[in-house]
């Protein structure tokens, strides 16, 4: 496939940039979250909501629509955000992320917010949602896609395997699952947590199609997303090998900004890093 | 000539009714979790193969598949033993089937100790307990194969989370077609005013038997059947409690947190009466035959008949 125009790259940067700055500050303003895991999968959702998927605020419902399922539901700034920048609610209801009475939890909930397609936080459960909507797609012969994104942590949870196992079998080539191996978890390296690694072997053992990429260059994203969905009678994994707290220099691959919300002075830092690495303002 | 009951597994009538709303509804699917020959999805399965969605032996991604399904206009009812379909996925059910309030149906067979001789690691008797707590579900136990029948197609046209748990062994059909159900309405199936037996599924017939042995000594009660366990009948259950001496409950369920847990809420709270609750009594069962395991943890019209003789 072919390159994406220079107008079209420097559009989705400006998109990646925007959401960066919209999980910092909305972590910041609730003072609690999870920017670590948020920024690791920025660039990723980017692509999927502002180049890849048939999603539009103005119809959350509608039944053609592809599906992203947001497994790693802590990473919930990263949606909000995302969700915010496409115009699924305005960007000031970002500062009530966390707060009482918010339709923004602390992880998605399906019923509160048009936009997300289910309810994630407790780990591992994602990936089975998504095998269920890619299945009802089948039946319906619709040709929509759904995209789930797991954290390299989170697939230590023993319900991933048994959903990993029946998209295999099931053979839903209309599924596509990301793993963000931001290779950190709330306890350290996830490699001496509880190693997952291979992640593609296992996977590919599973009758997954399985692509390795960086989950910060959208050309791999954009290309990856291509050739799963030229794959067919397999899922697909796309094992996106990321960084945590990607794009904030202080915060990148330190263990401790997984769930910690910076200080006025340390969101003014990210929010110059960011904007002077392409962003718009 | 004694009048010959007719009998039927309460499983049985969850097949044949899997394959009545299937026809209705065309978004009705059907999962299980390789044991579609004992909980009766086999039936659903034969005359739809594409609806049926076999999950393996594998109850927490069928859970959160079923709820994936919902989420897309499907109407899943996602089926396995009692205790496999509740305690072991509990979380699933509680984060991706309650809370976001999808229209996923638990339909569970072999329920508490009638699942007989494979034995307590098998027995669910807290799960009732377990899912009563879930905002947003719905629980239903039927007395027989009649309300089973149509507990399943009520299930099938009302949205929202539901637990439905039915039995393993055949159990007198108590109903004919005429048989009103409502989600949330217990019915009184015998009159009497001088005690009330409030009884679900299995524990009904029993209750039945239980009030002929205290019309034998003089006693009238009146019997009840609790179909839905959550919401509970709040306005049959006072009503007991005004116009009897007290209430027994019924149940093949740990009486911590069960029907007779229900009840004692509803009563301390509106209407406060005496109550004894009959069930399992905070114990794991063991292996044996349904009947031998109902008498000897107690589970029988004697000990409920006893019980209510306490209240008078």
């Amino acid at each position: 496939m072919s390159k994406l125009a220079g107008e079209q790259m420097a559009e989705l940067q400006s998109h990646a940039s925007n959401i960066r700055q919209e999980i910092v500050k909305m972590v910041a303003a609730a003072n609690s979250g999870h920017p670590g895991g948020s920024l690791s999968a920025a660039d990723i959702v980017t692509v999927l909501y502002f180049h890849e998927m048939n999603i539009y605020s103005d119809k959350p419902a509608d039944p053609d629509r592809d599906r992203f399922i947001l497994s790693k539901g802590h990473a919930s700034p990263v949606l909000y955000a995302a969700l915010a920048e496409k115009g699924f609610f305005p960007k000031e209801e970002l500062a009530t992320f966390r707060k009482l009475n918010t339709r923004l939890q602390g992880h998605p909930s399906r019923k509160l917010l048009p936009g997300v397609e289910q309810s994630t936080g407790s780990l591992g459960q994602g990936l089975s949602s998504g095998i269920g909507m890619a299945l009802a797609g089948r039946l319906d012969k619709k040709d929509y896609r759904v995209y789930v994104m797991m954290g390299d942590g989170e697939i230590q949870e023993g319900m991933v395997w048994e959903a990993v196992m029946a998209a295999g079998h099931y053979g839903l080539d209309n599924l596509c699952a990301f793993v963000d191996s931001n290779h950190l978890q709330i306890d350290g390296n996830v490699e001496e947590v509880m190693n997952p690694h291979p992640i593609d072997d296992k996977f590919r053992a599973f009758n997954w199609h399985v692509i390795e990429i960086d989950g910060h260059d959208m050309e791999q994203i954009i290309s990856a997303l291509h050739e799963a969905k030229q794959v067919k009678g397999k899922p697909t994994m796309i094992l996106a090998n990321t960084v945590k707290g990607k794009g904030i220099s202080y915060m990148e691959n330190v263990c401790g900004w997984h769930g910690t919300a910076p200080n006025s002075e340390q969101l003014q830092k990210a929010l110059d890093e960011l904007c002077g690495n392409g962003g718009e303002q | 000539m004694e009048k010959t009951v007719q009998k039927k597994a309460t499983r049985d009538a969850y097949g044949e009714a899997l394959v009545e709303v299937g026809k209705k509804n065309p978004n009705v699917v059907v999962l299980d979790a390789d044991l579609s020959k004992s909980t009766k999805t086999n039936d659903f399965k034969q005359v739809f193969p594409d609806r049926f969605i076999n999950a393996g032996i594998a109850e927490a991604n069928m859970v959160g598949m079923a709820a994936g399904l919902s989420s897309c206009g499907k109407v899943p009812f996602a089926s396995t033993f009692a205790l496999f379909g509740s305690l072991r996925v509990a979380d699933m059910i509680r984060n991706s089937v309650c809370y976001p309030n999808l229209n996923v149906k638990i339909a569970v067979t072999h329920q508490g100790l009638t699942l007989g001789e494979d034995g307590a690691s098998h027995q669910a008797v807290e799960d009732v307990a377990l899912l009563r707590a879930m905002p947003n579900m719905t629980v239903i136990i039927p007395a027989d194969a009649t309300e089973t029948k149509k507990a399943i197609h009520a299930a099938a046209e009302t949205y929202g989370p539901m637990y439905i748990r039915m039995g393993r062994p055949s159990i007198p059909v108590l109903f004919d077609d005429s048989y009103d159900f409502q989600i949330g309405k217990g019915i009184q199936i015998r009159e009497g005013n001088d005690v009330a037996i409030i009884a679900t599924g299995v524990m009904v017939h029993i209750a039945l038997e239980a009030a002929e042995l205290l019309a034998g000594e003089g006693i009238n009660a009146r019997v009840i059947n609790m179909a839905t366990i959550k919401p509970i009948d709040e306005e049959i259950i006072v009503k007991a409690a005004q116009e009897t001496k007290g209430i027994v409950t019924a149940e093949e369920c740990n009486i911590l947190g069960g029907l007779g847990a229900a009840v004692a809420e509803v009563l301390c709270e509106k209407h406060p009466a005496p109550l004894r609750r009959v069930g399992v009594e905070d114990t794991f069962g063991e292996s044996g035959k349904p009947d031998e395991l109902l008498q000897k943890y107690g589970l029988t019209a004697e000990n409920i008949a006893a019980k209510a003789k306490e209240l008078l």
